[in-house]
């Protein structure tokens, strides 16, 4: 999975999306919050979301408990 | 029996139709056709990885690649090569020739997208994907194609005016002229009915015959 590197840790960009959903965000916001084309924002927020390490309500994604331990994991 | 579109269409795509959706893994990842949407989208297929022409190719996008994105445009590569064979090349390409290629490239080792979109043309290769290219417009039309065979390599700023068209077309209700570039006249569509066709002389645009009216934007 892209967003999850093979020794277990998040990918430079997961982490930069992550590190951007502290607030429930769409994914128009979060492509112009880390710069990255909206493309890859909803790819990488597909496997992100599958990966258990954020959740969407409304169209709006954030970040969980599972989300902060990686970055924290990360840091 | 319902015969499917594929079936209409001997596996080929037609422009007018929404594009083959489809997911693949490439060099960004796992994507969908639908991931583009909202972006008009250039997905361009060429032979192999570490070969000469598609080399120069690779390396005319990614000088091009801001020219694309200031239209709203991405791009997407696809080969019957594997994501370590691309990732390698990429890297190469950046050593040897300074440039970092900056769209994805599908890995299409199954052949799934090249079978989809009708990629590979037997009578040049079974196992290649020749060049063609598929322009997708922000709904997921497919909007223009061009296929070009294993020798020949590209002309990118023509894939860049033919967008320039497009857009313009869409935005101003117009068609453009054999060799257009932006800045240009633009031709008036054709009248339908006899009526319009007088009201057409007398419009004020720049008219050779009642057919054949152009106009400044």
């Amino acid at each position: 999975m892209p967003c999850i590197d093979p020794d277990g840790k998040l990918t430079a960009s997961a982490e930069q999306m992550l590190r951007a959903m502290e607030q429930p965000v769409t994914l128009e916001e979060l492509a112009e919050r880390t710069g990255l084309a909206l493309y890859r924002v909803r790819s990488g927020v597909r496997e992100i979301v599958a990966a258990g390490l954020a959740e969407e309500n409304e169209l709006r994604f954030v970040l969980n408990e599972k989300g902060r331990q990686a970055l924290v994991a990360k840091s | 029996m319902q015969t499917s579109i594929a079936e209409k269409t001997d596996g080929m795509p037609r422009l007018g139709w929404p594009a083959p959706v489809f997911e693949a893994e490439t060099t960004h990842g796992k994507l969908r056709l639908e991931d583009f949407k909202g972006s008009w989208l250039v997905l361009f297929s060429h032979p192999a990885d570490f070969t000469p022409v598609c080399t120069t190719e690779f390396v005319a996008f990614a000088k091009l690649a801001p020219e694309f994105k200031k239209r709203g445009v991405e791009l997407m590569g696809l080969s019957i090569d594997s994501n370590f064979s691309h990732i390698a090349w990429m890297r190469n390409i950046e050593e040897k020739f300074g440039l970092k290629v900056p769209f994805p490239v599908i890995a299409d080792l199954n052949k799934d997208v090249a079978t989809l979109y009708g990629m590979i043309m037997p009578g040049e290769s079974k196992t290649e994907t020749s060049r063609c290219v598929f322009v997708i417009d922000p709904q997921g039309i497919l909007r223009a194609m061009i296929y070009y065979p294993l020798t020949t390599g590209r002309n990118m700023d023509e894939i860049l005016r033919l967008i320039d068209a497009l857009q313009t077309t869409d935005k101003h209700g117009v068609a453009t002229p054999a060799n257009w570039r932006p800045g240009e006249k633009v031709i008036v569509p054709p009248p339908k009915t006899t009526e319009d066709a007088e009201a057409r002389m007398k419009a004020g645009y720049e008219c050779k015959d009642w057919y054949f009216c152009l106009k400044s934007l």
